[in-house]
């Protein structure tokens, strides 16, 4: 009734090939933006911004960049973990180097640096494939953590091999350090995170993503019809890599204020982003949003239900909500193995015939 | 869809418990590798206070509400607990974990809030005249590692030239706190340091206790934590290492890390900066007004052991300092800024510890303006495996200040660069 095409005319190849098509989803998609630009920040607490969103917007732009590389080029990567860490290392070096530099340009600096490191890495993909490869990346995760462990330059010589983000600003505006707002953390995540996945979304709607779809569905056939391997895979490395860089700067200044690597940027990192964009849907950008949300918000919800609501012990209920989330992405899989974008797709389809299904 | 979206958004808003008296959260970790010994910490935090609540009426007449928040020892939990506990008016936080702590520093100084931090975290959070808000008397890392080298000097005639001395150490930021104190002593003592790392969760040290069998060291000191403590002394006992050369610093000497290996840890030593077992006078009351009414945290089974008396110590010093806050301000509801003063003017005296039941439990503590330190002493404790107990070797012995105190002005004045920082207490 509401969801439909029919009467939406189009009058211009511009109107046509825009990303939201049908009136309703252009409509919701800017009240979502506009709740998001313009209500949250003015009701966001400590709490909420620190448990719940700053650290949402951070792992969906690291879905995101994982979903451009596994997703929509094909390359399984077990490294974001370590990606993570050099982003998270490079915005640490830079912004102790150059304090008086506005930390947004550090951060964006860092995602480069990273992108720089994911290409290097991201050489093993022209000759091996598939688990091959997972293994290479998981190589690239095991390196990086001990290389930041070890080589004391990289943590400035600390007794204690942690990083610690001091306060850097925006526009006059603390977004690091203790005495950082919390709107003023949010916002600076929402903005990186909304003109990174505006960026995404427009990339692999074009040249640049058919081509990756092409090698992600038959390399031999990409090849034959004209798609280099070798520029193709390394630009999904070095721009998955930029985001996830970015987001292990934003996790490391922003979000923690102070990490050691082998703990915050270990392998279960890695597979936590595999599994958000594994639940959320590969190759699909609500996707990302979605995985990120699954993970990182489920828990904290069954949390405060378990222990703040029903008044269980706190040991029960970390198990307990260990089993449900468990149980949940099981479930989730085997009712939509696509991921929760495909669920929402399916959505909308039926929603586009609703309430006239024949 | 709009409904769940309503109840999920109310569920995560209305987290928070009703507003308390003196509210103190326990952020535990009762899950996870590190579930063994973060348990008997929370046991011993929680049931002092309960004996508090429930023979004293809580400190000062106020009732002390220990709010408990499941960390798993991992950092992102950490700040949830912290954002989640600290909007409660929570006066003071003791995560018992290293990486929580140094994310907490900055938060705690910005928020007014103390940080106690009893022989762990930063050790540099001595000097109070760059961390204001943090306090981690009555010893911290680097006190543990010379007091170490104290009793291993104390062995052999006080030269220890040439002997080669290995550091087995959990790898991250706890277990890399000693290398720089001990790298000092090894240029002061002119012993040979080998550092050996330990990956997080420490369950396959094979590799490790190899180099160790080929390298031969006088002696091994340990820092380590959760499941890594048992896997190496297990393996120390595999190669037949002589357990009295093997020290643990306090967070690695619980009965969880020699139990599970049996007779071959026998005489493993680790030291302490309070005293252990079930004898105090404390555990009378604790008897009848905890256990007996079956109010004890966990399953009970951890009164009297070494993390649970180190949990006990902490909840004592907390709440003596609450005491001495209440003291000052001259009311019993006191706020987080009064609570800090009360940190800072801690006078913990040997009368006030056998007042409390707890008689040579602890050293005694006068905590000034520039010295969170405390007095940096500890003992020597080595285990006895057929007695199942650990019994005290060695009387207090305190760290080589002349050594660790130019090393915590250094650290702390790069603090204090890094964040803009001016000294206090001048």
């Amino acid at each position: 009734m509401f969801y439909r095409e029919a009467g939406d005319f189009k009058t211009s190849y511009a109107d046509d090939s825009q990303t939201f098509p049908i009136r309703f989803d252009r409509l919701r998609y800017y009240a979502v933006i506009a709740v998001a630009f313009g209500v949250i920040p003015f009701f966001i607490n400590d709490y909420w911004a620190n448990a719940v969103f700053v650290p949402f917007l951070i792992y969906a732009i690291a879905a995101l960049g994982l979903n451009i590389l596994t997703g929509y080029c094909g390359q399984v990567s077990l490294g974001t973990g370590g990606f993570m860490a050099v982003g998270a290392y490079a915005v640490y070096k830079l912004m102790t180097a150059f304090p008086e530099v506005s930390i947004l340009i550090h951060v964006l600096l860092a995602g480069g640096i990273t992108a720089v490191v994911g290409v290097l890495f991201g050489l093993p993909s022209l000759r091996i494939k598939g688990f091959y490869l997972a293994v290479a990346t998981l190589a690239a995760q095991f390196f990086l953590v001990w290389l930041f462990n070890k080589v004391p330059w990289f943590y400035n010589y600390s007794a204690s091999g942690q990083i610690s983000a001091p306060e850097r600003t925006v526009l006059g505006h603390a977004v690091t350090g203790a005495s950082t707002t919390a709107p003023a953390k949010y916002l600076f995540c929402l903005i990186i995170l909304f003109a990174l996945a505006w960026l995404a979304r427009n990339l692999t709607r074009g040249t640049v993503g058919r081509k990756w779809m092409a090698i992600r569905d038959m390399d031999i056939a990409a090849e034959i019809i004209g798609v280099n391997p070798l520029t193709t895979k390394l630009s999904a490395f070095a721009i998955s890599s930029f985001y996830i860089g970015v987001a292990g700067a934003l996790f490391f200044s922003v979000y923690l204020g102070a990490v050691e690597v082998g703990e915050a940027f270990g392998i279960q990192k890695s597979f936590l982003i595999l599994f958000m964009i594994i639940i959320g849907g590969l190759g699909s950008i609500f996707g990302s949003f979605a995985g990120a949300a699954f993970l990182v918000l489920l828990p904290v919800l069954l949390k405060n239900i378990l222990v703040g609501h029903l008044g269980w012990a706190t040991d029960l209920a970390a198990h307990v909500e260990l089993m449900i989330v468990g149980a949940l992405i099981v479930i989730f899989l085997i009712a939509e193995p696509h991921g929760m974008a495909q669920l929402w797709r399916l959505a909308k389809e039926k929603l586009r015939l609703w309430p006239f299904p024949h | 869809m709009k409904k769940t979206m309503t109840a999920m958004a109310l569920a995560l808003a209305v987290a928070t418990p009703a507003m308390a008296d003196l509210m103190v959260p326990n952020l535990s970790y009762r899950t996870g590798p590190y579930a063994p010994n973060g348990i008997p910490y929370a046991d011993g935090f929680n049931d002092y206070f309960t004996l508090l609540n429930e023979r004293d009426g809580g400190i000062g007449g106020e009732k002390v509400v220990v709010t408990e928040c499941e960390t798993a020892y991992n950092t992102e939990k950490g700040v949830e607990c912290y954002e989640a506990t600290k909007g409660d008016g929570a006066l003071v936080y003791n995560p018992l974990s290293t990486g929580i702590t140094y994310q907490l520093i900055p938060k705690v100084t910005a928020d007014g809030i103390t940080l106690y931090t009893p022989g762990y975290g930063r050790t540099s959070a001595a000097n109070g005249k760059v961390f204001a808000n943090v306090f981690n008397y009555p010893a911290n890392y680097w006190d543990g590692a010379s007091i170490i080298v104290k009793d291993i000097l104390s062995q052999n005639g006080d030269n220890i030239q040439g002997k080669k001395i290995a550091l087995v150490y959990h790898n991250s930021a706890y277990g890399k706190e000693p290398i720089r104190t001990l790298q000092e002593l090894a240029k002061k003592h002119g012993f040979e340091l080998v550092e050996i790392p330990v990956d997080h969760p420490g369950q396959e040290q094979k590799s490790q206790w190899l180099q160790i069998r080929r390298d031969k060291p006088d002696y091994v000191i340990m820092y380590g934590w959760g499941v890594m403590n048992a896997v190496a002394v297990q393996e120390a006992v595999n190669i037949r290492y002589p357990m009295d050369h093997f020290y643990g610093i306090w967070w690695s000497g619980s009965e969880n890390d020699v139990l599970p290996v049996g007779d071959g840890a026998n005489g493993y030593k680790m030291i302490s900066f309070h005293g252990t077992g079930g004898d105090y006078p404390v555990y009378a009351d604790l008897k009848a007004h905890v256990y007996d009414a079956g109010k004890a945290a966990g399953d009970g089974s951890n009164p009297g052991n070494v993390l649970y008396s180190r949990g006990m110590y902490a909840a004592m010093v907390i709440s003596e300092a609450i005491r001495g806050a209440q003291a000052a301000a001259g009311h019993s509801n006191v706020t987080t800024a009064e609570v800090r003063d009360g940190f800072e003017n801690l006078n913990l005296t040997e009368e006030r510890l056998t007042e409390l039941g707890l008689p040579g439990f602890a050293q005694p503590i006068a905590s000034s303006c520039a010295d969170h330190g405390g007095p940096g002493t500890a003992m020597i404790f080595q285990w006895d495996a057929g007695a199942k107990k650990w019994n005290q070797s060695s009387d207090w012995i305190s760290a080589d200040a002349d050594v660790i105190d130019p090393l915590i002005a250094e650290d702390s004045a790069a603090f204090a660069a890094e964040n803009n920082i001016a000294e206090r207490c001048n």
